[in-house]
This record gives C-alpha cells, structure tokens and sequence, in this order.
C-alpha cells in the first residue's frame, strides 16, 4: 500500500497535468465570493431595500389607492406620542432581557467550561440546545401554564405554604423577560462557551498560583478573557428582543404592547405597510445609535 | 526559602497508580530536575507540590508547613508553565503585579518591585507593552518574572522550556540558573530533556512509572546509574550480560570483565552499563577490559563520531569517538574496544 503511494506521488508533483491551469486570483476570489454574496444580496439587501423604499410611502403600494413618496410615516414618534413610552418599554424589557441573559450565560458558561468533561459536557451542551428545536409558540405557552395563577408555580408554592396567596404574574412585564430570556439564553450561553473554552487551563492556574481566589479569577481572569462572546451575545440577545412581538402578547396580555406588536400590527392588522416599515427602521436607528454610542466599550472588550 | 518534602504521596487515576509511594525531600535553595518519560509521574508529582492535584494519601510539606489541605492560592508557591500562561488582556506590568495585588501590595511599591523584577530578567522598561508584542523567549522571562516577584516559597516549574527553539532555550537555562542562584529559590523543575537536566540541576531525580528510580546529583546519578532504566534513560549506555565468578564477570562469549562496583554473589546474572564515550578504540589488551565488535553504522557528527557496533555474539553496541585526527572509520571494520573496571557498572533490571 505504502510502495503504490510513493509511485504514484511524482505524477501529482509539480510537473503534474495541473500545472498552467490556474485562474487568475481576482476571478477565483470573485467565484469563491459570489454564493455568500449572492446569497445575501437576494434574502437581505433586497428585502430591506424594499422595505426602506415602503417606508416613504403615503400607503401599502396594493388596491387602487394613490401612492405618493412621503416622510410623515417617520413622524409617528410625534403625531402619536403613545408610541414613545412603547418604544422606552421595548428598550427597558430589551436590557433587563440581555442583563439577566448575560448574568446567567456567563455562569453557565463558566461551569460548563470549568467543570464538566466530555460525555458529561456534551450531554449538558445538547440540553441546551433542546429549546431550540421545540416550537417557539409552544414554549412560550408553557409558560403561561407555569405563570397563571392557580398555575404550576402556585401549586408548587402551595404545596410548602397551603394558605399563601397567588405569586402568579402572568400578563406582567416580568413575565415577558422571564419568557425572553428562556428564548434567548441558548444564544448568551453558547457565545460565552465558546470564548471560554480558548481559554488556556495554564492562565486559570497561574492566577491560582499567584493567590488568586475564585472570585477575583472569576473577575479579573474570565470576565475580561469572555469579554468577546458575552458581548456578541448581548448583541445577539438585544437585537430580536427590542422586535420581538409573539412574547409580549402571550405573557404580557394588557401590559404586553411593545415596538414589536406594533410593527406587526401594522402588517398584519391595519395593513399599513409603509408605517409598520418607517418604525422598523426607526428602531434600527436606534439600535446602530445605541451600539455606536457603547463601541468604544465593545472594542476594547474584543481586542482584549 | 524553604525546603520541600514529600512524604509517602500516592496517585490512582481510576485503576491507574500514576504515583506510587513517594517519600523525598528538596533542600532549602536547591535546583532539582525531574527527569523522566510521558507518564511517569513527574508532572502529577509537581502538580500536587503546587496544590493543583490532591493526593489519595501522603503529606505535603513546605518548610514547616503541612500544606496538603492548603488550596493552591494559599501555598505561596511561583509557578511556570510550558505555554508561558501571561495574561493576554494585561501589560507586562499588569502581569507581574497580579500577584503582588493578591498580597496587598499595591502603588508605588508594588511599581519598585515590578521594575525589579523586570530588570532580573532583562527586560527593564518593557511594563507598558503586551504579552502579544513579545517574543516566546521574552514571555518566559515575564513569566518568571511573575513567579519570583512574590517572594514565593517555592520555584515550581513545569516544563517552561520545552516550548522555546533550540538556541533559546539554552539562552533561558543560563539566565534561570543565574536568577535561582541569585534568589536563592528551592526550585523543582519537570523536564523530559535529559541534557537540561543535567546542566541545570544540582540533584535529578529520575522517576519511571510514578516511582523515583533515583535521585542524586548529576555526576553520580550519570556515571552510577543504579538501574538499567536509570542508565538508559539519563544518556546513552551500553549494556552487557553474564555471570558473577569471582568478583568479575564472564560474558557469554567467555571473555571476563571486570568491575569496580559491588557485584551480587558468585553465579548470579548480572547487566553491566558502560557509557559510549567511556570506550575507546585500542590495539591490544591495554585497558582493564576490552571486546571485538565489527561496525555496523557511521554517523558523522563533526565534533563526535558514533559509531554503532556489533559483537561477535549480536550484542549491539555504541561508541562516541572525539574526531582529533580526522580518520574515520568504516562499515564492516573490525575493532577492539577497551575501558576501564571504574566505568563499569553493574545496573539492577
């Protein structure tokens, strides 16, 4: 077997048939290129361009109505003031969200990194990921089951104190960030292990040698060293909970109107497209300005 | 500074003992190698000295301290890894500080013993930089300078070199020798490099298969191995076989050699290990024993020629020959080997 390969290798050698054959690199790089590209151009440049070009729209371009170029659907933040305690609403539920994500992911990650091994690990990892391939509406209703009063929580509770009153807060803003976060943390977990895990086992030990506790480890070795993945995280959590719009209406009931329900109110209930997109991208924009105003904190965090 | 002991310390990872039973003792300022292959416990020895591991039995002790329950923070031990283990998000200075934080040492003095330390190891002004705009060399010295910035009990060093190019790493051997000399560090050092070992240390301990085999200083353990792996492992050895008859040793080809070491009675087997550089090429029965080999390779080396041989009766051997006068032997030449009764030593298996 050994004998036939090294017969065979100067065939492939330099002086093989492939010699000459080579494309110039602008086009095999183009090639290479073009898939992703492609791909991105047609799921998310297109759409988002369509959707910017709606936005300027006096309405939804279906029917007969007339259509004019306009900006009054940017107004809306101050034709109807309502919609800016929505908006300071959505960012609250957003940061409490991606906070206790961030706190809980980190701990998380950190045992899952620290100690566990192998098939242990592996086990843990796939637990973590379980929620992903459950149906998002059925999780969220579970919750409901475990909120309500009368509901899981109470029977628990009712089970040590017989005669306490309901602890139940389903259709509550904490209700939503509780069922938020179930739907988030997979992600915080996920980007903390993985920064975790490069981290070389030496570095801990060599804190530990120079007297460092676990506390100070914990905060001055693994918080800074994570610093990347919680911060992809907390990127990866705060962007689809400030939209988020199927949360907030199980779980928050009355309480639960949020920038989310709207914009998908104005989809699929009012049929105003063009306003529905305008606070779309209004919401971007504040997003961009909030991730702007913080880079600096991000940057140094990730080239650490 | 303060000596270390270990006292009857034993390992089993699952059914595997990787310590067994080991009871030895590091003086106050000494330098001690342990030397040994993959798996025989050099590393789990260090790592439970450090606190990293805790032993199934046995007792640690630094100076007068039992430090066998004591977590590794609270040890006081300076510590160097063979992946160097900087700080990557601190400075250099930062790094070196760490530990003196942990001790309460902050400002202006922590800053004094910072640059004191840098200037130890030579790279004085160096604070402000990363670990990532240094070289792997320079990393080690930041490394050691961590360790030994904290006054440490004990100087715990785990392989540091091995992950430098050849030349550097014999650059770092001469500057860790000076620096443990100068501080006066009890330091004990893993290594799997049998040269380092030697050079460095003024006692190796070899270990095989979580036992200490031996544990001297360099000259004794290098020309009195008292095992074959002791020999075989620590430089190159020849080994011959026979029987004990009147305080020589008849070989199976019915030459007798002679030895100064203690020899087990009359009609026991016994192996004899002889150096490769303890043998010479000679014409006649000169020496105290001699043997007839026939050479099977050459290996040319510049300053050093090895040759490798066979006796009449298949036992291969080897010979390091100083190239003084330029002539060099060939395949299929037939010499005669002689040394001396002193560099003979009889080896347990």
């Amino acid at each position: 077997m050994q004998n036939d390969q090294l017969t065979l290798a100067p065939a492939r050698g330099p002086s093989g048939p492939r010699k000459g054959r080579a494309l110039p690199p602008w086009v095999s790089t183009t090639a290479l290129l073009m898939p992703t590209y492609g791909w991105l151009t047609i799921a998310v440049f297109l759409p988002l361009l369509t959707m910017f070009a709606f936005s300027f729209l006096s309405a939804t371009p279906m029917g007969k109505a007339p259509i004019i170029f306009t900006l009054k659907q940017y107004r809306a933040f101050i034709d109807q003031p309502y919609l800016v305690g929505i908006g300071i609403t959505s960012l609250l539920i957003g940061f409490w969200t991606t906070l206790i994500c961030a706190v809980l992911g980190f701990l998380a990650a950190v045992a899952l990194v620290r100690s566990t091994f192998g098939k242990t690990r592996e086990m843990l990892l796939i637990l973590i990921l379980l929620p992903f391939w459950t149906n998002g509406l059925v999780r969220v209703f579970s919750w409901t089951m475990v909120l309500r009063e009368n509901g899981f929580l109470d029977s628990l509770l009712h089970m040590v104190a017989p005669d306490a009153g309901s602890i139940g807060f389903l259709y509550t803003r904490y209700a939503i960030v509780v069922g938020l976060v179930h739907g988030y943390l997979p992600y915080m977990i996920l980007t903390c292990y993985i920064a975790l895990v490069t981290i070389d086992d030496a570095i801990i030990e060599a804190a530990a040698s120079l007297g460092a506790r676990w506390w100070t480890i914990l905060f001055k070795i693994l918080l800074p060293l994570a610093a990347p993945g919680l911060i992809s995280g907390a990127v990866l959590t705060f962007v689809p909970v400030i939209g988020s719009f199927m949360e907030p209406r199980i779980l928050g009931g009355r309480v639960g109107v949020t920038m989310g329900t709207v914009i998908e109110d104005q989809f699929t209930q009012a049929f105003n497209w063009p306003l529905g997109a305008s606070l779309s991208f209004t919401l971007l924009a504040v997003v961009l300005a909030i991730f702007a105003t913080f880079s600096g904190v991000l940057r140094r965090g990730t080239t650490a | 500074m303060t000596n270390v002991k270990v006292n009857s310390v034993a390992k089993t990872y699952g059914t595997t003992p990787v310590l067994a039973d080991i009871t030895t003792e590091f003086p106050e300022g000494s330098f001690t190698s342990l030397l040994g292959p993959s798996g025989s416990g050099k590393t789990t020895l260090l790592r439970i000295i450090a606190g990293f591991i805790k032993p199934d039995q046995g007792v640690v002790m630094i100076g007068n301290n039992d430090v066998t329950d004591v977590p590794v923070w609270g040890r006081n031990i300076g510590m160097m890894f063979q992946s160097y283990a900087l700080f990557p998000h601190m400075t250099i200075a930062q790094n070196v500080a760490f530990g003196l934080e942990r001790r309460g040492i902050k400002g202006a003095e922590a800053r004094k013993e910072v640059d004191r330390a840098l200037e130890m190891v030579r790279l004085p002004g160096f604070g402000d930089r990363t670990p990532k705009q240094l070289s792997g060399g320079q990393q080690q010295r930041v490394a050691l300078a961590r360790a030994i910035v904290i006054k440490p009990s004990v100087l715990l060093l785990d392989e540091p070199l091995s992950a430098l190019d050849r030349r550097l790493r014999q650059e770092m051997q001469v500057e860790l020798l000076r620096i443990q000399r100068e501080s006066g560090l009890t330091t004990i050092f893993v290594t799997h490099d049998q040269e380092e070992a030697l050079t460095l240390s003024d006692k190796v301990a070899i270990l095989d298969k979580g036992r200490i085999v031996q544990i001297g200083e360099p000259e004794t353990v290098y020309e009195k191995p008292l095992t074959r792996f002791a020999a075989e492992f620590l430089g190159d050895s020849n080994f011959l076989t026979g029987t004990v008859e009147n305080g020589a040793v008849r070989l199976a080809d019915g030459s007798v050699v002679k030895s100064t070491s203690a020899l087990p009675a009359n009609g026991s087997t016994v192996t004899l290990a002889i150096r490769p550089e303890k043998m010479a090429i000679t014409s006649g029965d000169t020496a105290d024993n001699s043997i007839k080999a026939r050479i099977t390779t050459v290996i040319y080396a510049g300053p050093v020629l090895s040759y490798h041989l066979e006796t009449a009766d298949g036992v291969p051997l080897k010979l390091f020959a100083q190239n003084r006068d330029g002539t060099v032997l060939k395949e299929g030449d037939e010499i005669s080997l002689g040394w001396s009764a002193e560099h003979t030593v009889a080896v347990a298996d």
